[in-house]
């Protein structure tokens, strides 16, 4: 018992106090800021992987950014990635970051429909549904319940099943072979449900947006609530888009 | 025969062809009563209307992979199986069956792997895969799946028990299927292709992207920077503790060991923040590329790791210590999961799923690359029993000597030359092979040329594709309730199997 309590006392205060202004380490890349400087747009549309970059102004789409930075290394001058982790936004055109800006990625509280805030502001029950993910967004949502990010103390939770859920949250781009396992799982979500896409692949499809091996029908046959960029997915970013959907 | 060390590459004019009886025979005798050989991949192309098939085989005493190739003509014939003689063969001859219509007259399991997009036959769907069925009034089936309780991917798991008693499982996998070996031929670009491989499997991004940019160098021929060497070695061993440290903790988890899971889930953090620290990204996506790396590791990265090393070292033999000799813990996780090491033999398992049961498989030491072999001297941690703790063992050795590696590398930072992008242009008709050893277990990937240097074929292995069978044998006479902590144990990758 005494050497339980040892290793309690040894882990000190691991919870991060306060997930709105907590400050990441190192190198982040959040959101980008894009300088008016003139460089070649043609070589720098063409350099992206997920062709998040589109010129005439130049302007980076959250939704299908890697963070890979290679822009940024390339030009240095152009694209410069800072440690703002509040990428989320439940308009699709609000994750465009264009040339010459410098204004946080915010929710429209106008497009929230209202029962969400008044049934889920209290407590939000989530079933994740991994069509395709790659296990790296489905790793920072495990992580956005540990005893650091304690997602959990704002009422937010991950269920076993979709009859205890609220909504879905979905990552991966959403593969053939998972189209009818999601839709059956959203169908089993009892009314009203929201639904989260966390991560570029469930936004955008990312890198595999234009596979074969797709099937993105869901998509346009369901209203989405919350669009959560990242590639993974930062348990802060995820965190804060979640309370701001609420308005917490 | 042609042998190849790894990161080597081959004209494919040398690799010798054989009929296929004789490809046959070679390659079977080569494994009989050889545990030291296995087969890291086996994969055929159309070149023409026939079907050129490409053996590769490891030889871990030798350090050197042999490649053999047979071209045979699948529309006219049906094909013995090496899979009826060696298990090793069965995950690819059922993958060959599946994506070129490669009929197999004696295969004992010849059912689809992953359904993919472009597989041959289109009426197979992944919802009438053919389970198997006891006909049995008192055996009943258990399905689990292809959505599952927790945050993680998808795949179906049947059950046949008898009472609470597993008889026998059916693992179905699929659900992850993006099309990415199809990808790598239509995307051009080396960004794109690295991209592509740092989302093979989110859990192993260093492990993939290292094994492509080893091989992309060596198709290319060029020499990489002793910084890159570097690189990759030390983040590959950054992951192995990381996932290692995160695994135990869903070990722990799952024996309702709770101040275990805290513990290890919040001693994985520092690990994964240190990795953002030096590439802007806690799954280290972004850090590895072929011929360059856009993020030099410095002096104060090193003091960095160095003290956040020494932190987590304490507070983890702390935890270790007290799981290791508590008696609940202990009495679930031994002679829980336990397979044989014939089993593990005649699948052909990799990585912790061999070394648990004896089988001294790492290509760290076996088939060394980057700075393996030269700076780090590696030896396998090896367990003789097969079963959850094994593993679990496993897992806390090399954690600790993970940690002893990277110390090591802390006195021999290299100079990072400035960021350069290379013009690198892949030799016409060739075969290239790289193996890493990834936290999971062996990975390779294979690439052939054609006359112009484009890809012909890129071929991705995780060791998830042997390892699964293995899960599905240690699960057998088990109670179903202990199925979740076995699984764990091995924790498998379901996309690094689907690609």
């Amino acid at each position: 018992m005494s050497s339980n309590l040892k290793i309690i006392w040894h882990q000190g205060k691991q919870f991060i106090p306060n997930v709105k202004t907590a400050v990441v380490p190192g190198i982040f890349k959040g959101r980008p800021i894009i300088s008016v400087a003139k460089v070649d747009e043609q070589k720098l549309m063409v350099l992206c992987p997920t062709k998040a970059i589109s010129g005439d102004p130049v302007c980076i789409d959250l939704g299908k950014c890697t963070f890979c930075g290679e822009c940024a290394a390339r030009f240095p001058e152009k694209i410069t990635f800072t440690k703002d982790y509040k990428l989320a936004s439940n308009d699709r055109s609000a994750l465009l970051v264009r040339e010459g800006e410098d204004k946080p990625v915010i929710i429209d509280p106008a497009l929230v429909r209202a029962e969400i805030r008044r049934l889920f502001g209290g407590s939000l029950k989530l079933r994740q549904v991994s069509a395709g993910g790659d296990n790296s967004c489905e790793l920072e949502l495990n992580a956005s319940n540990n005893v650091q990010f304690d997602m959990s103390r704002f009422g937010i939770d991950f269920v076993a099943s979709p009859r205890h859920a609220d909504g879905l949250v979905i990552t991966g781009p959403i593969t053939i072979n998972m189209a009818e396992p999601l839709e059956r799982c959203y169908q089993a979500v009892p009314h009203p449900k929201l639904i989260i896409l966390a991560g570029i692949d469930a936004i955008s499809g990312g890198i595999f947006a234009d596979s074969p091996a797709l099937n993105r029908e869901f998509l346009s046959k369901h209203h989405i609530d919350l669009y959560i960029p990242g590639n993974p997915v930062h348990p802060l970013t995820f965190i804060n888009g979640v309370l701001s959907l609420l308005g917490k | 025969m042609i042998n190849l060390n790894n990161n080597r590459t081959i004209a494919l004019n040398e690799i010798e062809e054989l009929s296929y009886s004789a490809f046959m025979k070679h390659n079977l005798k080569q494994l009989e009563g050889h545990e030291e050989r296995h087969v890291v991949n086996y994969f055929g192309y159309f070149s023409g209307r026939k079907i050129n098939l490409i053996c590769c085989l490891a030889d871990d005493r030798l350090h050197t992979v042999q490649v053999t190739s047979c071209l045979v003509d699948t529309e006219t014939t049906i094909l013995s199986s090496l899979t009826a003689q060696n298990h090793n063969f069965e995950p690819f001859e059922r993958e060959l069956h599946e994506n070129l219509g490669v009929s197999f007259s004696d295969h004992p399991w010849l059912k689809a792997i992953r359904y993919p997009h472009n597989r041959f036959d289109k009426n197979q769907t992944i919802e009438n895969y053919p389970f198997c069925k006891a006909k049995s009034e008192e055996l009943h089936e258990v399905g689990v799946g292809p959505i599952h309780a927790g945050i993680i991917e998808p795949g179906h798991f049947r059950f046949i028990c008898n009472g609470e008693q597993i008889m026998h499982l059916e693992i179905q996998l699929g659900y992850q299927h993006r099309g990415i070996e199809s990808l790598f031929l239509r995307k051009k670009q080396l960004l794109e292709r690295a991209t592509l491989a740092e989302n093979i499997a989110g859990d192993t991004v260093v492990g993939h992207t290292t094994a492509f940019a080893n091989l992309w160098e060596s198709l290319c021929g060029y020499t990489p920077d002793p910084s890159l060497d570097f690189t990759r070695t030390l983040a590959l061993e950054l992951e192995r503790i990381a996932v290692h440290t995160g695994d135990l903790a869903a070990v722990c988890a799952d024996i309702a060991y709770q101040l275990g899971n805290a513990v290890y889930g919040r001693l994985r953090t520092p690990i994964i923040n240190f990795l953002q620290e030096w590439c802007g990204n806690r799954l280290a996506k972004g850090l590895i590329r072929a011929g360059k790396c856009n993020y030099p590791f410095t002096r104060q990265h090193a003091d960095s790791l160095l003290s956040l090393l020494v932190a987590y070292e304490r507070d983890f033999d702390e935890i270790t210590d007290k799981l290791c000799h508590l008696p609940s813990a202990l009495s679930r996780m031994e002679k829980t999961g336990v397979v044989s090491h014939d089993k593990v033999v005649e699948i052909g398992a990799v990585g912790m799923a061999a070394r648990m049961s004896s089988l001294n498989r790492d290509i760290r030491m076996s088939h060394p690359y980057n700075l393996y072999g030269s700076v780090i001297d590696h030896l396998p941690v090896i367990k003789n029993h097969g079963d959850v703790y094994s593993r679990v063992q496993i897992r806390k050795q090399e954690i600790k000597q993970s940690i002893g590696y990277v110390r090591e590398l802390m006195h021999r930072v290299p100079l990072f030359p400035p960021v350069k992008d290379m013009a690198l242009n892949p030799g016409a008709d060739t075969l290239a092979i790289s193996l890493v050893e990834g936290w999971r277990g062996e990975i390779c990937h294979c690439a052939v040329t054609d006359s112009q240097g484009d890809l012909l074929v890129y071929k991705i292995k995780d060791p998830s594709l042997h390892n699964w069978r293995v899960l599905a044998q240690a699960v057998q006479h088990n109670e179903i309730s202990d199925f979740p902590i076995s699984n764990k144990s091995f924790n498998l990758s379901y996309c690094g199997h689907d690609l």
